[in-house]
């Protein structure tokens, strides 16, 4: 246990196999709050990464001469230095920075399918050297890791988005392969994949059909996490000036050009604020639904908040608090393992 | 003290691939690196820097890969980094040093006072559970998602340059004060390290809150804490034993936000000015110096492994469990 220290906190609860009730399962999860709240929240940027750039009033790189660059009728958001149109960038932007981090997190989680699955069904050494390979890329700091890459790559490369989220994708499918890891390696042992080997099932059939339906909802978080992983690592990469922000419009690189213009120092809050609040709420929006799927995932996550009121008129009795386990009524089914905790450490 | 020793043969070979990592990175891009580095500062490199800079990549030299990549460890264990290029002729190794000890007391304070602060207010969320406290959930979802240099610069525009209450760049006031033990310059520090280390423990305090509280209720469904409230005991002491037991995870994923946190701080100082590695990383990527970024890299990696192999003491320490299973 203490080769992989992390283990504990990652260990996902081992849940049920799913049956034919998955279905009923998997159309209640939307009716969270907090899930409405954050797959609505995410409609409404990928909508915009859509239809930001034709929105676009201006040519987010087109430089004019200009007197004032505070907010007027024509430039909503002001301009920069250069006159270039701040509105025009915040509407292009959102396109390579949701293209870029959803990139980043389908590769990574593909990476952290074939390592997390193989080690944890192939065991042995396989397992061994996979892990080891998984914690080193934990500990390694990322984002220096990426300046060190970044600041190598040809200037011309930061508008290619398959590469770039290529690149961030390398620093992080780790975390995914482990928890993956370590549900594949609980799954293995169960009687129904036992049953299904012994009845002489090939091995990438009892992976794609008995454990991969059961591993779908962990796959998910961990597909987000990645995804707000790499969503605040290519908005740093941009913001520090590591990719030519010359070569595209990404939030990150309006915020370099912030800086850059001393917006801070100046007063011009109109110019760092937009795409500093828009990154926060597709960050928030992502970090809800991963909530979501985690307290689905492990039902004793879910607040007690139902409120008196509610639970009344639903009909459940509200035992007086006792200590701090007020779920004497429906005490959940025991786990042996802990939660899964996909979500404890975002940024 | 097999257990620890693993675990250090563990961060001795990530140490190694991450110098490994930062001779490769160099020779796998396409094209000759020095000779991109001499075009993209047009001139300006004096011709001893380009030529140490030639002998530091070993282009050129009638040497095999191999060859280079030896010599690049026999100038590591000399503790030679090369010479930084918008700092020439300063060694790397100088440039990082003058910067290095900042960010540790920084990320040091900052990340202790959010752990504890962190995980007993998630304690108390889930031993309040269903009460007003869960409020504290949502609200610190939303900081967790606030890129950390975003906090940065609202905590920078409302308390340094609106209400001007702190200081809005640097580590300390220069003119009034020198570097020591004194105490001018000790108060000085302090109060320009409060702007930063807020922003770093507000970015980072949700993860600390949400990983316990949720390890809170899973350990709430123990039998021994079921057993500590059939004796009526104290509800204090029956939170205390739990929380004992559902830290643990907290301790041992502490290598894994100590990567977000690193991360997150190099970003907070930049936006404060603030003299650590963060900023002369920033000037470093401005300026296009690609020995002091490689540098850099190398000097967070070993103190990041440091400070992991710190908290696996601390968690051998803690759990006999571990102890035993050596």
């Amino acid at each position: 246990m203490v080769t992989t220290v992390v283990d504990l906190a990652t260990t996902p609860a081992g849940d049920a196999p799913v049956t034919t009730r998955r279905r009923s399962r998997v159309a209640r999860l939307p009716r969270s709050p907090k899930m409405i709240i954050g797959l609505v929240l995410l409609a409404f940027f990928v909508i915009l990464a859509i239809v930001g750039p034709w929105l676009a009033p201006y040519d987010p790189g087109k430089i004019v001469v200009t007197t004032t660059q505070n907010p007027s009728a024509h430039h909503w958001l002001g301009q920069t230095q250069l006159g270039q149109d701040i509105w025009s960038q915040l509407l292009s932007g959102a396109r390579p920075t949701i293209v870029v981090s959803f990139l980043a997190g389908a590769i990574a989680t593909v990476l952290s399918i074939v390592v997390g699955i193989t080690a944890g069904y192939v065991g042995g050494w396989v397992d061994e050297v996979l892990s080891m390979l998984a914690n080193v890329f934990l500990v390694l700091p990322a984002l220096p890791l990426l300046i060190v890459i970044g600041s190598f790559l040809p200037k011309g490369d930061s508008a290619n988005d398959l590469l770039v989220g290529g690149v961030i994708a390398l620093t992080g499918w780790a975390w995914g392969a482990r928890v993956l890891r370590a549900q594949s390696l609980s799954l293995r042992n169960r009687d129904f994949v036992e049953a299904a080997r012994i009845s002489g099932e090939r091995t990438w059939r009892i992976i794609t059909s008995e454990m991969a339906p059961n591993l779908v909802a962990i796959l998910a978080a961990s597909f987000l996490f990645t995804v707000l992983y790499a969503i605040g690592t290519y908005v740093a990469l941009g913001f520090l000036g590591v990719l030519n922000p010359a070569a595209n419009w990404s939030w990150g690189s309006i915020l370099f050009d912030a800086t850059q213009g001393q917006a801070v120092i100046s007063g011009q809050w109109w110019w760092y604020v937009p795409p500093g609040l828009c990154i926060a709420l597709l960050g928030t929006s992502l970090a809800l639904i991963n909530f979501g799927i985690d307290e689905f995932i492990n039902p004793r996550l879910r607040s007690a908040g139902l409120s008196r009121k509610a639970a009344k008129s639903a009909g459940i009795r509200r035992t007086p608090q006792l200590g701090f386990t007020p779920v004497s009524a429906h005490r959940a089914r025991r786990h042996n393992t802990a939660p899964s905790g996909l979500v404890e450490f975002d940024r | 003290m097999i257990v620890l020793l693993r675990r250090l043969g563990f961060y001795v070979v990530t140490a190694f691939i991450a110098i490994t990592l930062d001779f490769f990175i160099p020779h796998m891009i396409p094209g000759n690196p020095v000779e991109a580095v001499l075009a993209s500062h047009a001139g300006s490199i004096p011709p001893q820097a380009a030529e140490s800079l030639y002998a530091q990549f070993g282009i050129n030299v009638h040497e095999g890969l191999w060859g280079q990549y030896l010599k690049y460890w026999d100038h590591l264990l000399h503790g030679n980094l090369g010479l930084s290029i918008s700092q020439y002729p300063s060694p790397v190794t100088t440039v990082i040093h003058s910067a290095i000890f900042w960010t540790i007391l920084l990320v040091g304070a900052s990340t202790v006072v959010s752990f504890f602060l962190g995980t007993t207010v998630g304690a108390l969320v889930a031993w309040k559970r269903g009460s007003w406290l869960e409020g504290v959930l949502p609200i610190s979802t939303f900081f967790q998602a606030m890129p950390y240099f975003f906090l940065a610069t609202l905590l920078l525009l409302f308390f340094a340059t609106d209400l001007k209450w702190f200081p809005n760049h640097g580590g300390y006031d220069f003119e009034n004060s020198t570097i020591g033990l004194n105490s001018a310059f000790l108060s000085d520090a302090l109060h320009h390290a409060v702007l930063p280390g807020v922003t770093i423990i507000g970015a980072s305090l949700a993860g600390w809150i949400i990983g316990m509280r949720n390890m809170m209720v899973t350990v709430a469904d123990e039998d021994y804490v079921l057993l500590a409230e059939a004796e009526v005991l104290p509800p204090r002491k029956v939170v205390w034993y739990a929380a004992r037991n559902a830290i643990l995870p907290s301790v041992s994923s502490f290598a894994l936000a100590l990567s977000f946190v690193v991360t997150g701080s190099l970003l907070t100082e930049i936006v404060f000015s603030y003299p650590g590695i963060g900023d002369i990383l920033y000037q470093a990527v401005l300026g296009e110096d690609y020995p002091l970024i490689q540098g850099i890299f190398l000097i967070i990696t070993f103190v990041v492994l440091a400070a992991n192999l710190l908290a696996d003491v601390v968690y051998v320490f803690l759990d006999p469990r571990a102890r035993q299973e050596a």
